[in-house]
């Protein structure tokens, strides 16, 4: 029973400390700041875990601690070679000293809205320091592939890039830096999210793709028809070829067949006095054979060798 | 994200159990009731202990455990303790749940948060790009990953999703604006998809995002609209020069291997004439040469007799035949009006 106001004492202790805020927790993503009646006080809590302050005069002003993204909204701007694009870009950002920022910006929101400021003014700057190659460009070494159109065309764009986005970004961060040192921000990186083409020039882009892509198009048909010429024209080849050697071939063997016959017969009808004068002999009788038939009239002298017999009887 | 399975359960307990005591106020104070009292609050202190001293993790999760904020491990899937009143704070992670970002379109139904962009104007501008031969092209992809490291998730970056749908879209336009119009229409369709994946993965890992980037794929890539059609004539233009070609060869097959076979029948037909006009050569020589051989026997006979022969052969068939003896001069003119006339 004695032990009970003790106990009741100091749990009315313990509760007071609780309610005037003696104990406050760090969360791991957290830094805190302690004020005093507004002014900061000692250095910002990084430590997470429990920690003590003089309750009800101090407050607790918590800050991020982790990587915090910044995001750009969609901004029209020129390029170098005065085209119109909307660029979007994001970047991430720390509050690397919580100190000067809590004193500078005091709040997230606000910070938002100087990085919005100076990293927009900063990207508007990089872009109309270069061309629009160069903003859609990344790895200004890779080659790309020529076009399917045809060599010459004007409309297939194939400008080299001298500097890539790449080098942009780190220009628009190298430049962004030192103006948000003082605001107590590290600023990590800066990267262009979206490039568009502005809704007055999106015509003419399509203009230009529709009129390039018919223009391939006519390329094939051509190539097409060119094709099938060149295929017309070697059937005519071949057929001629294959006509014509099949012409000399016959020939050929004619020539050979025709040949070798007469040698075959002079080699019968030549092989002496003999046979030549018999050869003679049978020919002209064959010839009389196929010459004389019923249209043919014929003077026959009794001195010939048939009549020779009817003469001597006269005599 | 994961929740504070803290604060909850507690406070609704403890509601709960204060009725009792307001209940006994009401009636004019009693010592012996006083003393009923005197062990309800340390038992609903109990409770509420009981109540915050555990927590369970679910099997596709790990809880992140923290004490007055600061990180002191990751539990597994099952029931802990942890100390009450939130002096322990858990967060559970769904560390095994495949997640997915949609660029340029949505599935209804998405299960995180960050699955895609809420307007269909966002999701246009997502898709929109610009080539590196500055055309203008429109793709849709699907990113999927998962938290692979729930400390480095929770406390490194705030919203790493968020963070990797805008890596996601950079990475990508860095990607296709190193690549021609056609590359990423028609050909370039897998490689892309690889690079972006690598270098997602890459800058994810840098950015100490705790996600691990599994796959990216390339869903519909296109033309902007008022454009398509042209594509479209592109493709046909293709398929008729593969007919254009295609007829000229059906041509070709049809005059050639005919003309081949023609030329091949003549061929034949000449080495038939060749054969013919050797045998028959040969024939006649070989026929000569044996009247040949039996003429050299009695040559002065065999003369005659062939040319009589012949002349019997040949003296009928004639239409007039005049014998004639050397002493007849006048006879051209009377054979001229003979032969005119007809007759013997």
């Amino acid at each position: 029973m004695k032990i009970l106001p003790i106990v009741i004492g100091i749990a009315a202790i313990g509760l007071l400390l609780v309610a005037g805020g003696a104990f406050y927790t760090v969360n791991e993503r957290e830094t805190v700041i302690l004020t005093q009646f507004g002014r900061t006080v000692g250095d910002p809590v990084t430590e997470p875990g429990l920690h003590f302050k003089t309750p009800f005069v101090q407050d607790v002003n918590r800050l991020e601690k982790r990587i915090l993204e910044f995001d750009g909204s969609p901004t029209e701007m020129p390029t170098k070679d005065k085209r119109y694009i909307t660029v979007d870009t994001f970047g991430r950002w720390i509050i690397d000293d919580p100190a000067v920022f809590f004193v500078t910006l005091r709040s997230e929101r606000r910070a938002q809205s100087r990085l919005e400021d100076i990293i927009g003014s900063e990207v508007r700057t990089a872009v109309a320091d270069n061309d629009l190659i160069e903003v859609v460009r990344s790895d200004k070494d890779r080659v790309l592939p020529p076009n399917e159109t045809a060599e010459g065309t004007k409309s297939s764009v194939q400008q080299k890039a001298m500097r890539g986005r790449q080098a942009i970004q780190e220009d628009i961060l190298a430049r962004a830096q030192p103006k948000l040192e003082p605001l107590g921000i590290k600023l990590l990186d800066v990267r262009i999210k979206r490039v568009n083409y502005n809704h007055k020039d999106v015509d003419s882009i399509y203009q230009r793709m529709i009129s390039e892509r018919l223009q391939i198009a006519q390329r094939f048909r051509s190539e097409g028809e060119g094709e099938a010429a060149r295929i017309d024209g070697s059937r005519g080849r071949e057929l001629r070829k294959v006509e014509s050697e099949a012409y000399k071939r016959v020939q050929e063997l004619r020539g050979e067949a025709d040949a070798e016959a007469s040698r075959i017969y002079a080699e019968a009808y030549d092989k002496s006095q003999e046979s030549r004068d018999f050869y003679g002999f049978l020919k002209t009788l064959d010839t009389y054979r196929t010459i004389l038939g019923n249209k043919t009239s014929m003077i026959l002298s009794t001195d010939s060798e048939l009549f020779q017999l009817l003469e001597r009887s006269k005599r | 994200m994961g929740s504070t399975v803290l604060d909850m359960g507690p406070a609704g307990a403890y509601k709960g159990h204060m009725s009792k005591p307001t209940l006994a106020f009401r009636n004019p104070p009693d010592w012996s009731k006083l003393k009923v009292l005197k062990w309800i609050i340390p038992a609903i202190m109990v409770l509420i202990m009981g109540l915050t001293m555990y927590y369970s993790v679910p099997t596709d999760s790990q809880g992140v455990v923290l004490r007055f904020g600061k990180f002191t491990s990751v539990e597994e899937p099952g029931l802990h303790f942890k100390m009450p009143f939130g002096i322990d704070t858990v967060e559970t992670l769904p560390v095994k749940r495949q997640l997915k970002q949609e660029f340029g379109f949505a599935t209804p139904g998405g299960t995180n948060r960050s699955q895609h962009s809420r307007s269909k104007g966002e999701q246009t501008a997502e898709q929109s790009m610009v080539t590196g031969d500055l055309n203008a092209v429109l793709v849709e992809w699907v990113v999927q990953y998962h938290i692979d490291d729930p400390k480095t998730f929770l406390f490194k970056v705030r919203d790493p999703e968020l963070t990797l749908r805008d890596l996601s879209e950079a990475v990508m336009r860095e990607i296709i604006g190193d690549r021609t119009v056609d590359e990423v229409i028609t050909t370039g369709r897998q490689e892309i998809g690889d690079q972006a994946l690598l270098r997602l993965s890459e800058m994810a890992k840098s950015y100490q995002l705790g996600l691990k980037v599994d796959q990216l794929q390339l869903k519909n890539v296109n033309p902007p609209h008022s454009v398509k059609s042209s594509f479209n004539e592109v493709n046909k233009a293709q398929q008729d020069r593969e007919k254009m070609i295609n007829i000229a060869n059906g041509e070709y097959n049809k005059v050639i291997p005919r003309a081949k076979g023609e030329a091949e029948q003549k061929i034949s037909e000449a080495e038939g004439y060749k054969l013919q006009r050797i045998n028959e050569a040969q024939g006649d020589a070989l026929a000569f040469t044996s009247v040949l051989a039996e003429y050299l026997k009695a040559p002065e006979i065999t003369r005659k007799r062939l040319y009589l022969e012949a002349m019997s052969e040949v003296l009928p068939t004639l239409s007039n035949t005049w014998i004639v003896d050397d002493g007849v001069t006048q006879l051209l003119p009377m054979v001229q009006s003979k032969a005119l006339g007809g007759g013997k």
